[in-house]
């Protein structure tokens, strides 16, 4: 990374150069047990050694069950858990650390949207209130202030006249286009959206789904989009990443994660997803996994996926593997690899995102 | 094979409860039937009284603001006029039910093997406690609960969400129910769990031949595990058939809306979501007439007449629907395969 001091009128990143650079970060949250002396007996592994890079423009997705640190990790990169150890680089700035003043730029460029509309906002303020918050942040004049908000409720849909009403005046997925407006309040780059859609029903995910899209290409934002299933990022997402228990199993552009998947976990997360079509869902063969996963104070050696792994040899018990690159960008964390042919896992590498604990063995078929 | 035996027959069911702010028309007249064997799902939008639905054949819809209307007969006994008394034999014994919440129902302060003891017993008093046990030993290993023996001494916060919800199915199997109702069973489950649960539900339909009746939102879940379905909105059932009428000739355009918005994991639905405009009405003051008017884009003048649920298609008598359109109308007016949906996406808020 460069070491060029963070200029203050914040030009766009230079070609090729990320706009977000997450760098082996992990995020340890301490397990203490004894009510008159804390002794500090274990930690949460909830984010283990995670990299990924996301660039201007782009949607990232990122799934996996619940647990395996989705939210931890979009709460760190937001600065409002600090990682326990790796960096965070924002449009080439090192935000890890920065203090307060150095964050107020970055914060505003990087806004999150909650799971829960209703626990994220605040039911005693009116939608008016909760919107001018942020455009006084943003130091937009008083005068001004009632018309913006006005401007920010129809960009979302929803009627202007609004402005006076209560949050639990508004239905599930109204609630979630006012999330979305208190965070295009601040002009952000970069959305951070936590299960966005997962609370509202089917017809209104397609609404607001529909709604972030264009917000997207209307406003050139980039979004990191978790999800707990992989049908609706299939819909939203240029890339995608697969977490389980704290780390990474395999990132790729969205498409290829589909047609070929590499990693078994991924295989196991599609073929958990009922279709939508009996027809089709009876034809598929669906090697279903077993089990669950196992405690993140414990957790496994080696692959941490080797306990319901059906493809599992010794070198998964005692070695962590690598993320390997395959072709096309593709890359996933596994020592028996699928649909990928002896040359291609020949001309595979080993991407400098490996976790600094994996071994170097390359990945057999 | 022998004819299907009729388990549970609802007719024109009406629940209503009086609120501050009006009457809500949870249920608004609905009719289906459950066979032994078969799972009948009821999906709809949040709201539309699936839930009040099924927890009235219960009696768990029960009190001083409710009014109920209809029939629901079940083994020759009407469950809307029973007795409290009579219902809480039939509850948990000749009916079970599931819901989405395991820990609503299970006792946090008493281990899981107790709960299932308990759940025998009080259907069963002649089984004395030590075959109770081996019972609850045989339930949680039937539905997948490893080392059963040891984990009938655990407490319900000791598993997981997914072993919770296997222990709940355990109870309902306990007294080898004829009817067993999962309201939203896996909704609050990861995935793969989910999968295994619906694996559990299979089972059981297929070895007791009990009928099921799943309460879901999710339309994969429906074609997953369905038999027959039937689609509610704002309180009435729309449109009720089999998987196959249901999924390849949908008759109502709230069905379509449904099957049109849904993203799929194996498909690359490149563009615009084909979303249903608007959301449900208030059941405080629903529309005149077919309920999903405000949201229908082919509504037209009959529409604010209420259309009865009827089979309009001569070849299918067992698929009824409430809409006004002619069936020839609707071929014309829908669009079938991937495209399936409304033909119009645009996103209208009001
Ligand atoms: N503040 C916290 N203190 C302790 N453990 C936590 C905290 N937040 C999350 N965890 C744990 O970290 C893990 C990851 O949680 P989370 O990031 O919420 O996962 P996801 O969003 O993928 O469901 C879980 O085991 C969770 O229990
Ligand atoms: N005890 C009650 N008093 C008043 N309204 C109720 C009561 N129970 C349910 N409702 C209302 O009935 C409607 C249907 O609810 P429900 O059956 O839970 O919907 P679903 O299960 O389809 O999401 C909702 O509008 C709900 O608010
Ligand atoms: S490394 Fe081994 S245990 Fe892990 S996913 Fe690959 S095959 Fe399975
Ligand atoms: S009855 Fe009319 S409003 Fe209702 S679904 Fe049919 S066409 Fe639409
Ligand atoms: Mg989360
Ligand atoms: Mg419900």
């Amino acid at each position: 990374m460069s070491n060029a001091a963070p200029t203050i009128e914040q030009p766009p990143p230079r070609d090729g150069s990320p706009l977000l650079d997450v760098e082996h970060v992990r995020v340890l949250f301490p397990v203490k047990s004894g009510t008159l002396i804390d002794r500090k007996v274990g930690a949460v592994h909830a984010v283990d050694d995670v990299s990924l890079q996301l660039r201007e423009g782009e949607t990232l997705g990122i799934v996996g069950e619940s647990g395996c640190g989705k939210t931890t990790l979009i709460r760190t990169i937001a600065r409002l858990i600090d990682a326990t150890s790796g960096a965070i680089h924002f449009r080439g700035q090192d935000i890890t650390k920065a203090g307060r003043r150095e964050l107020q730029p970055v914060r505003r460029e990087v806004q999150m949207v909650f799971q829960d509309p209703q626990a994220s906002l605040n039911p005693r303020k009116r939608v008016g209130q909760i919107l001018t918050t942020p455009l006084r942040l943003r130091k937009i004049p008083r005068d001004r202030l009632e018309s913006e908000s006005r401007q920010l409720l129809t960009r979302v849909g929803l009627h202007p006249e609004h402005l006076n009403r209560y949050p639990h005046e508004f239905s599930g997925g109204q609630r979630q286009r006012i999330g979305v407006a208190r965070a295009l309040a601040l002009d952000p780059r970069l959305i951070l959206l936590d299960e966005p859609v997962s609370a509202l029903d089917v017809s209104i995910q397609a609404q607001v789904i529909n709604l972030l899209d264009e917000l997207q290409d209307a406003l050139q934002l980039s979004y990191i989009f978790v999800a707990h299933d992989l049908s609706v990022v299939r819909h939203v997402s240029d890339r995608i990443a697969v977490m389980y228990l704290g780390k990474l199993m395999e990132i790729s552009p969205a498409e290829a994660l589909y047609t070929k998947p590499i990693h078994p976990y991924t295989s196991a997360l599609l073929a958990a997803i009922p279709i939508p079509d009996p027809h089709e869902n009876r034809s598929r063969t669906r090697p279903l996994v077993s089990g669950e996963p196992p405690n993140p104070i414990h957790p496994p050696s080696g692959c941490r996926f080797h306990t319901r792994c059906p493809r599992a040899t010794e070198v998964c018990r005692t070695v962590e593997p690598q993320l390997t690159e395959y072709s096309g960008g593709h890359l996933a964390a596994c020592h028996h690899p699928q649909h990928v042919s002896a040359q291609e896992i020949e001309r595979a590498t080993r991407s400098p995102a490996s976790p600094l604990t994996a071994g170097d063995q390359a990945p057999a078929g | 094979m022998t004819a299907p035996e009729t388990l549970l027959q609802v007719e024109d069911l009406r629940v209503s409860f009086a609120t501050e702010e009006g009457v809500v028309r949870a249920v608004d007249g609905i009719t289906f039937t459950v066979q032994a064997g078969e799972v009948l799902a009821i999906v709809g939008e949040s709201g539309s009284g699936k839930s009040v639905s099924v927890m009235t054949l219960m009696g768990l819809t029960r009190g001083q603001n409710a009014r109920f209307e209809g029939k629901a007969m079940f083994d020759g006994r009407d469950l809307i006029a029973a007795s409290d008394a009579e219902l809480r034999k039939v509850r948990g014994a000749a009916i079970a039910m599931v819901f989405q919440d395991p820990m609503s129902s299970l006792d946090p302060v008493y281990r899981i093997g107790a709960q299932i003891i308990e759940q025998i017993r009080v259907h069963e008093p002649k089984v004395s406690k030590a075959q109770a046990l081996d019972r609850a030993v045989d339930l949680m290993e039937r539905v997948g609960i490893p080392r059963a023996r040891d984990r009938v001494r655990s407490y319900p916060h000791e598993f997981s969400g997914g072993m919770r919800q296997r222990v709940m199915i355990a109870m309902a199997l306990a007294n080898s129910p004829k009817l067993l109702i999962a309201d939203e069973p896996t909704t609050a489950l990861a995935v793969p769990i989910q999968a295994q649960i619906l694996d559990e539900l299979r089972r059981l339909r297929d070895q007791t031949g009990a009928g099921i009746i799943l309460v879901t939102h999710d339309l994969g879940v429906v074609a997953d595990i369905a038999d027959r379905i039937a689609v509610m909105y704002a309180g009435r059932i729309v449109e009720q058939g089999t998987l196959e009428d249901l999924f390849y000739d949908p008759q109502h355009p709230y069905t379509w809306g449904l099957l049109g918005s849904i993203t799929r994991v194996d498909r690359n639905r490149a563009g615009k979501l084909p979303a249903i405009p608007g959301q449900p009405p208030s059941l405080l003051a629903p529309p005149e007439g077919c309920h999903f008017r405000p949201r229908c884009p082919h509504a037209f003048d009959r529409c604010t007449e209420l259309p009865e649920l009827v089979s309009r298609l001569p070849e299918a008598p067992e698929h009824p629907d409430r809409c006004w359109l002619e069936p020839e109308r609707k071929r014309t007016l829908r669009q079938v395969g991937d495209q399936i949906g409304l033909a119009t996406g645009e996103t209208v808020i009001s």
